[in-house]
């Protein structure tokens, strides 16, 4: 963990600047800075309806900020879809898990970017079922992380299940940024392992990833940087080397200043 | 939404399984049901193949508008307009026949000295107009976010009134007797009637297309859950706009074969053609909610229909009840279809 957040952070590959982000009369971002260096995991926690899932939209082309910018890699970027962000390597784990529930797992993985035969059939959109499929064992086995059906429809799988499935999709993809919005919340005791050491193992090749979680606990056992929303305004920066679960609650509710204004 | 935290491991999935299983299987099974009691009751005056042909032809034009309604309804979507569709092309296609295949007086001989040129040009009109009325469909629906119910019920009327005001509100006659020897009532190799083999290779194309290709799959992707396509960057307005196009095509080409079969365009046949076809899809399995749906099980869902009304035509058995048969299985079919939904909702 000590080598990892000594790493030479270099420039952020991810930062965001004076985001702002309005929904109607209601302020949800306020010129909120963020970045995502190499090689770190960053938590992003906050309260219920503290902004991170909109700061995640924001960053990942779901939403358009009202003002601020974004750099991807030192140059200013303007996602205008979700798909441009995936296009440069940033891959997301929505909190809604965007997956096709009437799909499945190699369906859900390869979405949009199916392997097709080779040929003439494969100009007629005629799709290599078996390439994606072979692809898909052989990259989970790599990631260690086991999915019980790859045919069965997603829908009859449990929440948890389903999760795993996102998470795999998102970590076989991304080749500079992972992203996960609460990826443990429905998963059992050794399915938040897995995906606690996945986030780890994806960090060691170099690969940042951004952890939203409102587990404490799972958030110091990953996180070598703590950035801390509160009512759309990122009121702290944590080093969890050194700061308690009591110092982040604190900044998150605000009751550590003490000025009230969670009102 | 999802967030629903799970208490249960995997022991749903096999309820859901059967339950999701349980639809084509039922409906498969009514069908063979069918064919066994109609056997029993009327032995070789129902079962020959010379009848299966009958009802295969009957089937045809219905098939046709079920086949590119399967892929809208898995979309989530509805098209109401394809009975309307149907019958714009085939006047559209009939006027073209009639204009271009000789003089009217000639036509109103019977005789058609250029219907080389008439009924190959008819026939591209035709298709053409279906061809436009899916594209309008799709624009309205994409671009002017309006919802495809309401879209295609305009088009229903647009496209039902536009052949009316065409063909004065009767039958277009005249039309070249050939495209019906040729066409309607061809049967190549003394067997296979031309609308059967038009309707097989229909069949099998869209099977490939959606159980086979990109096209299906982002047709699924969609109807499931249209976030999740758009945000795996597929381009869900234009694939909208195709997959109304290839209904709007297949209600032209429908037109088409039943202009062949009875040599003439008419106006007033095809009123329930949008609710026969969106239940033949439906008791077919495919679901009203999106994301599920097979192009075998809309063929089944023709077949039901076409089955029961020959089996009461040749018993004697007033038409009328196939009408209260299929309204039951309609019901039954959606009731499957819930009950899948909701068991999947429960996650
Ligand atoms: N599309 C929207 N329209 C209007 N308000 C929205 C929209 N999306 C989010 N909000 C509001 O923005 C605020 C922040 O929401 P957001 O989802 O970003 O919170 P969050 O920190 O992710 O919370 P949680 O921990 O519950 O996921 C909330 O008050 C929410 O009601
Ligand atoms: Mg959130």
């Amino acid at each position: 963990m000590e080598k990892a957040r000594d790493l030479p952070g270099g420039e952020p590959v991810l930062r965001a600047r004076g985001i702002d982000k309005s929904f109607g009369a209601v302020r949800v971002l306020e010129s909120v800075d963020f970045e995502v260096r190499p090689g770190e995991v960053v938590a992003l926690i906050g309260d219920n309806g503290a902004g991170k899932s909109t700061l995640i939209n924001v960053l990942t082309g779901v939403l358009r900020p009202d003002s601020g910018e974004i750099f991807f890699e030192e140059k200013r970027v303007r996602f205008a879809t979700p798909h441009e962000a995936r296009e440069r390597g940033i891959e997301t784990v929505y909190q809604d898990l965007a997956v096709a529930p009437q799909l499945d797992a190699v369906s859900n993985i390869f979405l949009g970017r199916e392997h097709r035969r080779a040929g003439i059939l494969g100009r007629l959109g005629f799709l290599d079922g078996g390439r994606m499929r072979r692809e898909t064992e052989d990259q989970l086995t790599d990631l260690r992380v086991r999915l019980s059906s790859l045919e069965k429809p997603l829908s009859t799988l449990s929440g948890g299940q389903r999760q795993g499935v996102a998470v795999a999709r998102a970590v076989m993809w991304a080749s500079k940024v992972v992203i996960m919005d609460e990826p443990t919340a429905a998963l059992g005791v050794a399915q938040v392992e897995m995906v606690l050491d996945l986030i780890r193992r994806v960090r060691d090749t170099g690969i940042p990833v951004v952890f939203i979680s409102h587990n404490m606990p799972h958030v110091f056992e990953v996180a070598d940087r703590i950035s801390v929303l509160r009512l759309g305004e990122m009121v702290a920066e944590l080093d969890p080397a050194t700061a308690t679960t009591d110092d982040a609650v604190a900044a998150m509710t605000g009751s550590a200043s003490g000025n009230g204004e969670a009102a | 939404m999802s967030e629903t935290p799970s208490q249960e491991g995997n022991g749903g999935g096999g309820i859901r399984g059967v339950l999701t299983g349980l639809g084509p299987a039922l409906i498969f099974g009514i069908l063979v049901g069918l064919v066994v009691v109609f056997t029993i009751i009327n032995g070789t005056a129902f079962f020959n193949p010379e009848n299966f042909v009958n009802i295969t032809v009957d089937a045809s034009v219905l098939l046709l508008l079920a086949v590119g309604m399967t892929f809208v309804i898995i979309t989530a979507g509805i098209d109401l307009s394809v009975g309307a569709v149907l019958v714009l092309s085939s006047v559209v296609a009939a006027q073209v026949m009639v204009a271009l295949s000789g003089t009217e007086q000639q036509v109103q001989n019977y005789q058609f000295p250029t219907q080389g040129i008439g009924i190959p040009a008819g026939i591209a009109a035709g298709l053409l107009a279906g061809l436009l009325c899916g594209l309008g469909n799709g624009f309205l629906i994409t671009r002017l976010r309006m919802p495809p119910f309401i879209v295609t019920l305009g088009t229903l009327g647009i496209a039902l009134g536009t052949a009316q005001i065409l063909s004065g509100g009767t039958n277009v006659p005249y039309v070249p007797t050939a495209i019906q020897s040729q066409i309607g009532e061809r049967d190549l190799f003394g067997f296979l009637p031309v609308p059967v083999l038009i309707t097989l290779l229909v069949v099998i194309v869209a099977w490939l297309a959606l159980h086979r290709t990109s096209f299906g799959r982002y047709t699924f992707a969609i109807g499931s859950n249209v976030d999740a396509a758009r945000r795996a960057g597929i381009n869900v307005d234009r694939h909208l706009l195709k997959v109304y196009a290839l209904s709007g095509f297949l209600s032209g080409l429908a037109g088409i074969v039943d202009l062949a079969r009875f040599n003439t365009a008419s106006v007033s046949a095809h009123d329930a053609d949008n609710l026969a076809a969106i239940s033949a899809v439906v008791i077919g399995g495919t679901s009203l909610f999106g994301g599920i749906g097979t192009i075998v099980g809309s063929v089944v869902g023709t077949f039901i229909p076409a089955v029961l009304r020959n089996g009461f035509v040749i018993q004697g058995v007033q038409a009328f009840w196939q009408q209260v048969a299929i309204g039951a299985v309609l019901i039954l079919a959606v009731f499957i279809d819930q009950r899948r939904r909701s068991a999947e909702e429960r996650m």
